[in-house]
């Protein structure tokens, strides 16, 4: 079996949602049984996010793929990502059920 | 920034026809600091605009204060194409300069500021407890209003503004 890819949760500070969205992954990370432990990268500036190619927080990659990939021309800044989830309302967070995918798909992939 | 039972700052903004809109004198006005980019204030927005819907005698404010420069999303443009496509009971307010949301202390979109009759703020804060929860339907703000209009104080008056930090220049 393959390594368990990196969990990485980036997140800014203008942005209340990054606590949420950590406790709901390691939710499903543990429910999944998928041991990783999530890096948590604070982004600080535009700069920093053009680099991370960061569309807002807050952002979760799991083996270096954003789990709800951001649309084309979607800028790279400070700012809140907008979800929606999966019965049509917008969240600050995404949908569990699609955390919950990204995690079982990197788990067939070990 | 104010507090409860402080005179709330006057002001005169420019909606999206660029129609001028101030606080009513002499009635309860609702001013909902708010955007277009920010997850908390749009998915708070179909609860407040139906509290707008439900108290035709309050006069509803919403006031986009974001820096338009970073956040393109919040320019002007923006909003009057949103107001076109939507269905807005309330006016949506340009705050260019910033100034309305400095002298009331906005922090967050959304961020409330209920004042009464009199010029006074009687409630400060969130629509309700949880955004994530549409049947949650702004309480708290209707709990302000429905006070007011009876003449009482609030027993809510001041809650936690949570959302998106105000996007200053």
């Amino acid at each position: 079996m393959s390594e368990a890819p990196a969990v990485e949760l980036l997140w800014w500070e203008g942005c209340p949602s990054h606590p949420d969205a950590l406790a709901e992954l390691e939710r499903i990370l543990g429910e999944e049984g998928l041991p990783a432990d999530v890096e948590r990268v604070e982004i600080e500036s535009d700069e920093h996010a053009a680099r991370e190619r960061f569309p807002g927080s807050p952002t979760i990659r799991i083996g270096g793929r954003d789990i709800v990939p951001p649309g084309d021309g979607e800028p790279f800044t400070l700012t809140c990502r907008v979800y929606r989830l999966r019965d049509g309302r917008i969240s600050p967070t995404p949908d569990p059920e699609d955390v919950r995918a990204a995690v079982r798909r990197a788990k067939e992939e070990l | 920034m104010i507090g409860i039972g402080d005179s709330a700052p006057g002001f005169s903004l420019p909606d999206t026809d660029g129609v001028d809109h101030s606080p009513a004198e002499g009635g309860i006005t609702a001013v909902v600091f708010t955007c277009n980019h920010c997850p908390y204030a749009l998915a708070w927005h179909d609860r407040i605009a139906a509290t707008a819907r439900d108290y035709p005698d309050v006069r509803f404010l919403a006031v986009n204060p974001n820096d338009a420069k970073r956040y393109p999303r919040d320019s002007y443009e923006a909003m009057q194409r949103r107001v076109a496509e939507e269905d807005w009971p309330m006016p949506y307010l340009r705050d260019e300069s910033q100034e309305v949301a400095r002298a009331y202390g906005a922090q967050t979109t959304p961020d409330i500021f209920v004042i009464d009759a009199e010029g006074r703020l009687r409630y400060r804060g969130a629509p309700d407890s949880d955004h994530r929860d549409p049947a949650q339907n702004a309480s708290w703000l209707r709990e302000a209003l429905d006070s007011l209009q009876a003449g009482e104080a609030p027993g809510r008056p001041e809650t936690k503004p949570v959302g998106c930090s105000v996007k200053w220049k």
